[in-house]
């Protein structure tokens, strides 16, 4: 028995990386959107966030995805790193 | 000329690999173990394989271009099966591409042949480019061949995307090569995880199974000795494709429970 698996931390299934890479990608592909064209988004997007907040733009990360609803993981990440707000 | 009105299926991918001829042969050979006038037709021109596959390669004379362009009638092109008197082989051309055949040409040979069998399996070759297109021209039920690996599931999700633009909205999911083991220890998607990304119904799936090898070394379908799995497996579609309720082999994980099972039983999926 491997004594790693056994007091290691838990390894995430590789079936379920499988299963989110391919939902990420299978977005990109069914929307047909080119890939220069999301950037577009992606940049007018930051530069909108900007004008009402100091945002770490390095730090910003913008996925498309098909959910319906937001999905708040805990602990909230920080996918919107506000320095402070400018207002 | 007796008028059948037979149904066509194409099998196809996108990627290259998954089985596509393969499950054409099976499907085909198990459809005339079951009665049915079928021939299937290798739409792979220049990448000639189900020949072997069927093990028929000793009787070709003629192929899909020359019917095509009437360098001989549709009778001389077809091969008759060694070992079901109406199952027939309409080979590829081997020294031609894939731009000797048109959509059109295809449809007229489709609605030909559909005069005399029962079915036409057409093996599509992978990729979605001319080949691709000439294969589902003709075609009433498309079936997509996946394993259950990114790539072939996320080629998957494009040939049905093309299928639909194309008016081809009778397609099933093939899922082939699963491996139990793998399924069972988290390492491989199973037909839930598939279907639920795919979202489109399943006709099958078929286990990684050696006998596929050996069977495709002797050039006989594994659905004709019928003892491995994937033989199992493959006879299970083909009367799925008669329309008969047939449950899918236990070949999955036991991740659900035993009442969802019965459920699912009952009350269908």
């Amino acid at each position: 028995m491997d004594l790693f698996k056994m007091f290691g931390k838990k390894q995430e299934k590789s079936k379920n990386i499988a299963k989110e890479r391919l939902k990420l990608v299978l977005v990109h592909d069914r929307s047909d959107l080119s890939p220069r064209f999301l950037d577009m988004i992606k940049t007018d997007i930051i530069r909108v966030i900007t004008e009402y907040a100091d945002i770490d733009e390095e730090g910003l990360d913008i996925k498309m995805t098909d959910r319906k609803e937001m999905v708040i993981q805990d602990p909230c990440p920080p996918w919107l790193p506000i320095f402070q707000s400018l207002r | 000329m007796e008028n059948k009105k037979g149904t066509a299926i194409v099998v196809t991918s996108g990627k290259g690999g998954v089985g596509k001829t393969t499950t054409s042969a099976n499907l085909g050979t198990g459809l005339a173990m079951l009665g049915k006038s079928v021939v299937i037709v290798d739409a792979d021109i220049g990448l000639r394989n189900l020949d072997v596959v069927m093990g028929l390669e000793n009787r070709i004379v003629y192929d899909i271009v020359d019917v095509v362009e009437k360098t001989c009638r549709l009778k001389q092109g077809l091969i008759r099966d060694k070992r079901f008197e109406k199952l027939y082989l309409l080979p590829a051309a081997q020294t031609r591409d894939k731009s000797a055949v048109k959509p059109e040409q295809m449809i007229e040979l489709v609605n030909e042949l559909k005069d005399e069998f029962d079915y036409i399996i057409i093996d599509s070759p992978a990729g979605i480019e001319q080949g691709f297109q000439y294969s589902i021209a003709g075609a009433d039920l498309a079936i997509i061949v996946t394993t259950p690996e990114i790539s072939a599931v996320r080629d998957a999700d494009r040939v049905i995307g093309i299928l639909e633009a194309k008016g081809l909205h009778d397609h099933r999911l093939l899922i082939n090569r699963i491996r139990p083991d793998m399924v069972k220890k988290g390492d491989m998607m199973n037909r839930e995880d598939i279907e639920d990304i795919l979202a489109i119904d399943l006709i099958g799936i078929v286990p990684d199974d050696e006998e596929i090898v050996i069977s495709t070394n002797k050039g006989e379908p594994a659905v004709i000795e019928g003892r491995s799995l994937a033989g199992k497996a493959y006879m299970n579609i083909a009367k799925r494709i008669l329309g008969e309720e047939i449950e899918l082999l236990d070949i999955e994980d036991d991740n659900e429970g035993k009442i969802s099972k019965i459920f699912k039983l009952i009350f269908g999926k």
